[in-house]
Formats: structure tokens, sequence, C-alpha cells
């Protein structure tokens, strides 16, 4: 008989070891996946997790890694913030999107003035307000009229993808595109494109904001008492209601933080490697960050490392696709696999589990 | 404009079709939630039913065995989320994401060959001179079985949960789950099977897109079906009939405003496109801004996990 003991509290070896743990299942419930679906499972892996960083075109794809990487960890770190205190935005897909449109409308309004010491910074204002105010939009409704932010913050997605469209349709339409849909390709306007720093290194400045949020979000839930505050409501909101934490404030930086992070990978999104506004602009960046910031234990630091292996399932699923005819659709299947596993693990770092008999109860 | 071109029976008739799947969908996750699980994976088991369902009714040709196929393919992968979340006592907000981003991935890998294929055709049921009647003929005699089906099981629900005894104890479980744990109910088996049931709804209501109301399968179809069920639970302060009543409300607009782009109202298509989850919103406002009565219709125990030796 197999039963499960509360630990006093979370183990913290299990705590680190699980996300290993979950991958390594991943790969082996992948690999049969790939085996049903006609591939050979040890060459499917390899491709997807080897290859990419050590094989032959491993030049190519090591800068992807981090174009790939920077957008989810961005969002990821924004989401964990709320997740931590039990605050559950799972609109940052719609927060992205409007990010990249807003900056990119600032871009295209100024074309073709040469002001890039103007244009580029007044883009990322604009990407990380309309992410925030598209996140108001739950946390207001949340604070003011008690509406459940999980609902409204998905809904959302549709509505700012109908957006989009409209957008790459009507307004941001190229004018000299000859009628096709999507905007002016942003990397060929200087002013406002978000160009490789380094050339070949994949580094743009998405990445370096990344590895800022990165910073920032570790230096906010160590040293800083709002960083306490979520980090305890998570742990026992009534406690955090004694210890005189206002619940709608934190919902409101929550929500609005990752609002603002994913409005922010949309718009260098937009003037990076996509380039410009069109109707399948979004990739489903919002809805892995959520898998990475599990993944990455809701730590930065672990969000890091989630992001890049994030980022790497992402690239080998290309490859895989290219050279061995994998299906597009077996990586998302894969992706959502590699969460399953993490939360079936999880059990370890918060229960013991003991064999044996059953004590009378 | 033209607004002549509405038939206000035809569409009427088309808001009994366009609400079915998520009716059926919503009707499943009442269930669970009455249990005191919250299973935020519904959009994830509709596209799988959608899918299963499509592909058995291709491969078989015939629609029920695909309905079939659906309800089995959803209720399976529900029980994916209930060992983890009943056994692996795992976060229920953040497995039922993972299980609707594992279902639209399994879905789309499952999809790749049927994409294109037109689906056998599901006839209506025959009623006789019943279709003939002027004005009811069409809207309530002209449909699928399925339309029926889900009626029926809206009916039956609220009679199970109102009148029978497992019905009783699936509510106990729901409200305090250590207190029907005390009183001997296995708490873990009746979650299961108000999950599975759920499972199978969702499959059921996917199937009902991909067969009947578009009849086609593409990849993400459910465009957000399985979150407005969830949405519609919540309108519905968990009672069985308001669910009809929020499925229709959203069915309606949803035909509206199709029929307002055919006829030709001089606003971009996208900006109808999004009023179904505009007006989904606003109601959830509406009805979530009553504090008192929102919390108190919700079930006790929903979304808490249950440990039985805490």
């Amino acid at each position: 008989m197999i039963r499960l003991e509360k630990r006093p509290q979370p183990s913290q070896f299990w705590t680190a070891f699980t996300p290993v743990l979950a991958v390594m299942l991943t790969m082996v419930a992948g690999g049969i996946l790939f085996a049903i679906l006609g591939k050979d499972p040890f060459v499917a892996i390899k491709t997807i997790f080897w290859d990419p960083i050590l094989g032959d075109f491993a030049f190519y794809y090591r800068s992807q890694l981090l174009v790939k990487g920077a957008p989810l960890i961005l969002i990821a770190i924004g989401l964990s913030l709320g997740f931590r205190a039990g605050i559950w935005n799972i609109g940052a897909e719609g927060q992205y999107i409007i990010g990249a449109i807003c900056g990119a409308a600032v871009g295209l309004a100024f074309y073709p003035m040469e002001a890039r010491w103007l244009i580029f910074p007044l883009m990322i204002l604009a990407g990380a307000l309309g992410g925030f105010l598209w996140a108001m939009i739950p946390a207001i409704l949340k604070t003011r009229f008690n509406t459940n932010e999980i609902l409204v913050s998905l809904l959302l997605v549709y509505v700012a993808e109908q957006i989009l469209a409209s957008m790459a349709l009507g307004p941001l339409r190229n004018p000299e595109g000859s009628g096709f849909p999507g905007s002016r390709n942003l990397r060929q306007y200087e002013a406002a494109s978000n160009q490789e720093l380094i050339a070949n290194s994949g580094v743009h400045w998405g990445v370096i904001a990344a590895f800022i949020a990165v910073i920032l979000a570790y230096v906010l839930l160590n040293r800083h008492m709002l960083g306490f505050q979520i980090r305890l409501t998570g742990q026992s909101p009534r406690a955090a209601r004694f210890a005189g934490v206002r619940p709608n404030l934190l919902v409101v930086f929550c929500l609005g933080a990752s609002g603002a992070l994913a409005g922010l990978a949309g718009m260098f999104e937009v003037a990076g490697p996509a380039g410009q506004i069109s109707i399948d602009f979004n990739v489903g960046y919002g809805f892995t960050a959520i898998i990475v910031a599990f993944l990455g234990r809701l730590h930065p630091v672990g969000i890091l490392l989630a992001g890049l292996l994030m980022a790497l399932t992402y690239i080998g699923g290309e490859a895989a696709q290219a050279t061995l005819g994998l299906p597009a659709a077996a990586i998302q299947a894969f992706q959502g696999m590699l969460l399953f596993f993490l939360l079936a693990v999880d059990v370890l770092s918060n229960y013991r589990v003991r064999i044996g008999t059953t004590e009378a109860a | 404009m033209d607004l002549s071109s509405i038939n206000p029976l035809v569409l009427i008739a088309s808001l009994m079709v366009a609400s079915t799947p998520i009716l059926l969908a919503a009707i499943g996750e009442l269930v669970v939630e009455k249990s005191g699980v919250l299973n935020l994976g519904v959009e994830g088991m509709m596209i799988v039913g959608a899918i299963c369902g499509f592909a058995v009714a291709v491969e078989s040709g015939s629609p029920a065995l695909g309905f079939i196929g659906a309800a089995l393919g959803g209720a399976a992968l529900s029980m994916l989320f209930g060992i983890l979340t009943q056994y692996f006592l795992s976060n229920q907000v953040a497995t039922g994401l993972a299980l609707t981003l594992f279902g639209l991935g399994l879905s789309a890998l499952i999809g790749q060959g049927y994409i294109g294929i037109k689906p056998p055709a599901t006839g209506d049921v025959n009623f006789g001179p019943l279709a003939d009647l002027p004005v009811l003929g069409t809207i309530l005699f002209r449909h699928d079985l399925m339309v029926y089906i889900s009626l029926g099981l809206i009916a039956g629900v609220w009679a199970f949960l109102k009148y029978s005894r497992a019905g009783l104890i699936l509510r106990a479980v729901g409200e305090s789950h250590d207190a029907a744990h005390a009183l001997g109910y296995n708490v873990r088996t009746v979650r299961l099977m108000a999950i599975g049931f759920g499972g199978a709804c969702a499959g059921l209501g996917g199937a009902y897109l991909s067969l009947i109301r578009v009849p086609q399968w593409t990849e993400g179809m459910t465009a957000g079906a399985g979150w407005i069920a969830l949405a519609i639970v919540v309108f519905a302060s968990w009672r069985p009939w308001r669910v009809l009543v929020g499925a229709y409300l959203f069915g309606g607009v949803t035909v509206l405003q199709l029929n307002l782009q055919a006829a030709g109202l001089d606003v971009p298509v996208q900006y109808l496109s999004m009023s179904p989850y505009i007006i989904t919103i606003l109601v959830l406002v509406i009805i979530s801004s009553n504090r008192g009565r929102a919390s108190l219709a919700a079930p006790a125990a929903l979304g808490r996990v249950f440990h039985a030796s805490s």
C-alpha cells in the first residue's frame, strides 16, 4: 500500500530535481510518441535536444536559442510573479499581441523619419504600455467586480487576435504592399528595427530585456517588501491579510507587470525576428510561457534555464520537422506532456511517499 | 445593409445549433465543479473530442459511432487530469491548463490526415407532421439528435443533482470533502467519475462542432468554446437550467453576429467576430459583481486539494 505523507515544508532537493526528472520522463514518453508516429525515437530525441547545440549546424541554431528563448523568458518572468501569489494571468498571448500592435503602430507612425534615439525608445514604451493596459482589464474587473481573472484574461486573447487581424488588414496595412495583409517590414526601417546587436549571436534588445527582467525579478522576490508579500500571499493568503498585505494592490501589480513584460516581448518580436504585424503574427509564446514558468519553479533563474530549454524544443522541433518529417504538432504535444510530468512528479516535493501497511484511521 | 434578409425563425433554430457544443461542455463541467473540482481543461477535452469524433466518423462512416468515440476520447483525456489531481495531488488550475495545452497539440497531431475531408452527414430527426407546424416546426422539430440529447442531459443532470441519492453524495463531496470522507464516501472515486462525465460531455461538444456545426476538421477549431463553457458555469451560478439560458444567450450572440456579417453591416468583420467574447466577459462581470450571491453559489470545496490524512 502506497501512502502519501505531507511534508512540513517542501523538500529542497526535490524542488530542484523534479524539473530534471520531468524532462527525462518526457523524453521517454516523447520517444514512445515518436515511435508510434513511425520515427526512430533515438534519432528524434537527438535531433531535438542534441543537434541544435552541438550538431553540425549548431552555429545557426545557437543564435536561434536566444531569439526564441527571450520572449518566453520575458513573459514567464511576469507570469511567475502572479502564479506565486495565486493570481492567474493566462492571457499573456493577448497582452503580447497588443504590445506588438502598439509598438509597431508607434514605429510606423514615424515612418520614414530617421530618429532612432527617439523612435525606438518610444516603441519600447508603447509596447510595455499596451500590454500593461490590456492586462489592466482583468485586473480592474477582478478588484472592482470580483470577476475571475483566469476567464477574462483568456477570453481577451481571442479579442486581441481579432484586433490583430483587423490591424493587419486595416490601419496598419502596408500602403505599398499591393493590398496584401500585413504591415511594413520594420526590419527594413532602420530607426524602428530591433536588430542583432552582435552579428550572428541572436542577441537583440529583447534578449537584453529578458536578462534584466530575470535580475529585477530576483531582486524583487528576495530583497523587496513587495516580493515578500507576493510569496507570503501564495503560501498563506490568510496570514498575508493579517500581515497587512493589500490583495487588490497585488492583483494590479502582478497582472500589470506580467502584461507589461508580455507587451515588451511582443514589441521586440514584431520589430525584430517577426518584422511585421501580420494576421498570424502570434505563435503561442504566451501559452508556452506558462509551461516555462512552472518548469522554472516560478524562480527567476529557473525560468531562465527553462526558457532556453523550451526554446530548444522549438528549434529542435523545427529541425526534426525538416529532417525527419516530424509533424509540428508533435512538438506542441511534447511540450504539453512536459507540463503534465512536471505536475505529476511535483508530488514528491510536497509529500513523502511511504510504502507499507496503513495505520488504522 | 439588408436586415430583412435575417429570418427570425431560422435565427432561433440556428441559435440552438450554435449553442449545443457549449451547452454540452458546460453541463459536463457543471457536474465536475459540483463535485468540488475545477477542470480548466475543457478546451483541450473539446478539441480532442472534436478530432476523435471526426476520425471515428470518417473511418467508420457513422456519425453515431463518431460521437461515441468523441465521448470516450474526451473521457480518456479527462482521466489524465483526474489521476494527476486526485492521486498526485497536483494544483487543479495548473493541471487544467496543461490539459488544454496538451489537448491542442495532441488533436493537431491526430488530425493531420483529416484536413479538408468532409465527415458523413448527420440526418435530422424525423418528427413527421410536427416538423411542418408553422412556427414551432422550424424552431423545435427540425434538428439533429444531439440537440435533443443535450437538452435531455440538462434535465437529467438537474434531476440527478436534485432528487437522487448519488447526486446528493456528489454535492456533499463538493461542499466539504472532509465531511464526506468522514461519512465514509470515497471522495476520489466520486470525483473521478464526475471528471470522466465532464470529459465525455466536452468530447461530445467538440464532436458536435467538427461533425455537424462546421462540419470539417481544422486545427484549433474550438476557438475558445471550452473557456466560454467555463464562463457559462459561473454565469449559471452552478444551476443546470441556467446553463441552458447562458449557452443559448451566447449562441444567440454568435448567430446574430454571423447574420450581421452576412447582411453586410458596415463594421469590420473582426469587430463582429470578437463580440461573443466581449459579451461573455460583460455577463461575467455582471454576475460576479454581486459578491454575496456569487460566492454562496460556488461549491465550497471548489479547487481545493483533498488529502485524506490531513
